[in-house]
């Protein structure tokens, strides 16, 4: 196994004049007193250009510099960076002209607590130049599963692994492809699952924007273990720099003889094609994604023990499954299986959105709580507003609670609080977030999008969706929020695919921990969090508004009047209850009842 | 007949290793601009033409210019990185035409990083 950390040591002329060689020995004897040597490995270069400075210690991955070294720091500095993983900043390099160093991207809340395997190469490697990928190791590990593991060695890797699939069912990897590999017809097909659609979403797109071999790689993995000759690559057209991008990839692999005729001289043949979907969210149900390819409607079907393709075996795997394939089969399944959770090996791609400081893609090790990803990595919610629920798995998630903030993120322990893990997209929402709207809001795509093959399905979610729209108005009646429950089961028991099945989550999970809200909107006409247009009015608190003039500056139809620096006035028959005004108030003398 | 063989990966890598670490090859300095969905909607191609144009002008042929895909942290993008030989790399963020030009100027030909736009030095834990 390679070292996780090398120490490059200056050993120009410069430096060892000024003692580079016995803090090289130093360093070599303190590693070895802490035992790291199997961690950590000193390497001597040449002239680093900051000689001067010497010496000069550059430690990778991380690229930390360090300067001015002298023998007795060495302990201190192997202790805290090399032991407990604390850069040490006292002895870092500072940019001339600069007071301090600025500061390392591993001590930003953002980046500390991620660790990148389906993204290593984000950020790093052009995604539409494969020798940028080959150089990152990139094909190695197909080079070693073709030419010197046996379909069941692969196989294997990947069960010892604990892979569990990433599109959200959590289905382990090895026993997908074992049940795949004993099935005696043939051909064998298998296919990337990028259908990503739910709202606030971006994991699978980004990963093949940034880095489409390492999906290449996995598959063609994937193929010579189940002994499949050809694959798909399932990607919704409203993707089209991932398209774009994938194609070329395809292409120059192609080129390379990485795909193609006896791959690696091992007499392995195996090829790739994109196939285009329309968009429609119901194609990331595995059936209907099946069908789709066959050229038949959309529709889920009754699934199968096995689902096929052409009457086929057939392997399906989300994105994120494949990316990480290439890293277990070069790095093995026991380095794999020591990150993450003892049910839940390796990591997890997250989008992070909505009312979050920074949005974005974050991976994280599998167990790290919904609290580390909020507040930590995503830097906690805009504006000091408090946290209300985060929303995992997309439409067919649930929303958690602040209480259930302290969850580990695997996939039982979400199931359990009403949730699910998902492919990955995650979202934030702060206090002014009406609980009611956001039902509404997932029912309306989920009705949107389902494919109309159940009636439960079909016009369970209609029913639901008039249900919210009537709280949401102010027009909620006695009995709402049980009809709601009743319903919301009723559609789970009874709709074919995990579509319908879960169409219901948001309404459920949110009754669970938001009873209160949605017996507010019936019982007092009233929305706890000021969102519902039709139950709340703007004032202005007479004490606190100074005249500015600001909100009726602001105010999109001329609703607000007043001299500067007299009290203002709304009038209620004009305002549209936009909120413009409460934005643009300096004072909080706009008041939401 | 195989078109290649596991030795070839090697010497593929090594061979453009010299321009993507700038250990041996002629380039003093990379510019990576973080070019995902994520970040030509935030205005990625802008700062990507206003850097092309600043390395036409000065005529510098000693830096590479290339794109590389989201870098995480999507909505302080535009993004860039600047790796230079021998130094940790540093990334750039929420970047305009105009910053951009100003970090070209003052950190590629000045070898002074900008901290008003810097987010920070260093790279990521991978793997």
């Amino acid at each position: 196994m390679p070292h996780i950390t090398n120490v490059m040591i200056c050993t120009c002329t410069n430096c060892i004049s000024n003692g580079a060689l016995d803090i090289r020995d130093s360093l070599e004897a303190e590693i070895k007193k802490k035992e790291l040597q199997d961690d950590v490995l000193v390497v001597p270069t040449g002239a680093s250009g900051l000689c001067v400075n010497g010496p000069i210690l550059m430690v990778q991955p991380e690229g930390i510099f360090y300067q001015k070294l002298k023998g007795k720091d060495i302990p201190n500095l192997v202790e805290e960076h090399f032991l407990k993983g604390r850069p040490v900043k006292s002895l870092m390099y500072v940019p001339p002209g600069e007071e301090g160093p600025i500061p390392e991207l591993r001590s930003i809340p953002f980046f500390k607590d991620q660790r990148l395997i389906a993204l290593r190469n984000r950020g790093l490697i052009d995604p539409d130049k494969i020798d940028e990928y080959i150089a990152r190791d990139g094909y190695k590990a197909l080079a070693k599963a073709v030419t010197s593991m046996s379909q069941e060695e692969v196989i294997k890797e990947m069960s010892d692994s604990g892979l569990r699939g990433r599109g959200g069912a959590g289905f382990p990897t090895g026993r997908k492809w074992e049940s795949r590999r004993k099935d005696p017809r043939t051909p064998k097909y298998v296919v990337c699952n990028a259908d990503e659609g739910d709202p606030g979403a971006f994991m699978d797109r980004s990963i093949v924007e940034a880095d489409p071999h390492s999906v290449i790689e996995g598959m063609a993995i994937g193929a010579y273990a189940v002994g499949a000759s050809s694959g798909y690559v399932y990607l919704r057209m409203e993707y089209p720099l991932a398209v774009k991008r994938i194609q070329l990839a395809i292409e120059q692999a192609r080129e390379y003889g990485l795909l193609g005729k006896d791959i690696f001289g091992s007499g392995f043949d195996f090829d790739l094609q994109v196939f285009k979907g329309a968009g429609a969210f119901v194609c990331g149900e595995t059936t209907a994604l099946v069908a789709s390819i066959e050229g038949k409607i959309p529709e889920p079907r009754q699934r199968p023990p096995r689902t096929t393709l052409w009457n086929k075996p057939v392997v399906i795997n989300n994105v994120e499954t494949w990316a990480n394939v290439p890293v277990i089969i070069n790095w093995g399944a026991k380095w794999f299986a020591e990150i993450g959770t003892e049910k839940c090996k390796g990591t997890k791609v997250f989008s992070l959105a909505g009312n979050i400081n920074n949005a974005g893609l974050v991976e994280v090790p599998m167990g790290i709580s919904l609290r580390e990803i909020v507040y930590n990595i995503g830097g906690g919610i805009p504006k000091n507003k408090e946290f209300k629920a985060v929303q995992t798995g997309g439409p067919s998630g649930g929303f958690l609670p602040a209480s259930l903030l302290d969850l580990p993120v695997d996939y039982e322990q979400l199931d359990e609080a009403g949730s699910m893990m998902g492919s990955g997209g995650m979202v934030v929402m702060d206090e002014n977030v009406c609980m009611v709207q956001m039902a509404k809001y997932f029912v309306e795509f989920t009705n949107d999008e389902s494919c109309g093959k159940c009636t439960s399905c079909r016009d369970g979610s209609l029913a639901l969706l008039d249900i919210l729209d009537r709280m949401c108005k102010g027009e909620g009646k006695e009995g709402d929020v049980e009809l709601l429950e009743e319903l919301g089961q009723a559609i789970k028991d009874s709709s074919l695919c995990g579509l319908g099945d879960s169409l219901p989550n948001p309404v459920l999970s949110s009754m669970k921990h938001f009873k209160d809200e949605f017996k507010a909107h019936v019982d007092e006409k009233r929305c706890p969090a000021g969102s519902c247009k039709a139950l709340i009015t703007f004032d202005i608190d007479k004490e606190k508004c100074i005249g500015c003039r600001l909100c009726a500056k602001n105010c999109p139809k001329d609703a607000i009047s007043g001299e500067a620096k007299e009290v203002h006035t709304i009038d209620q028959s004009k305002c549209i209850k936009c909120g413009v005004c409460l934005d643009a108030c300096k004072v909080d003398a706009v008041l939401v009842a | 007949m195989s078109k290649i063989n596991p030795e070839d990966l090697n010497r593929i890598g090594d061979k453009i290793k010299r321009t993507m670490l700038l250990r041996e090859g002629s380039c003093r300095m990379k510019i990576i601009v973080h070019m995902g969905t994520c970040g030509i909607a935030a205005g990625a191609r802008k700062v990507m033409k206003a850097l092309m144009d600043e390395i036409e002008k000065g005529d510098s042929k000693d830096v590479l210019l290339t794109i590389s895909s989201c870098a995480g942290l999507c909505s302080s993008e535009p993004m860039i990185t600047i790796e230079e030989k021998d130094k940790p790399a540093v990334k750039y963020v929420e970047l305009t035409a105009e910053k951009a030009q100003k970090i070209f100027a003052e950190h590629v030909l000045g070898g002074k990083i900008v901290s008003e736009y810097a987010l920070a030095a260093g790279s990521e834990r991978t793997l």
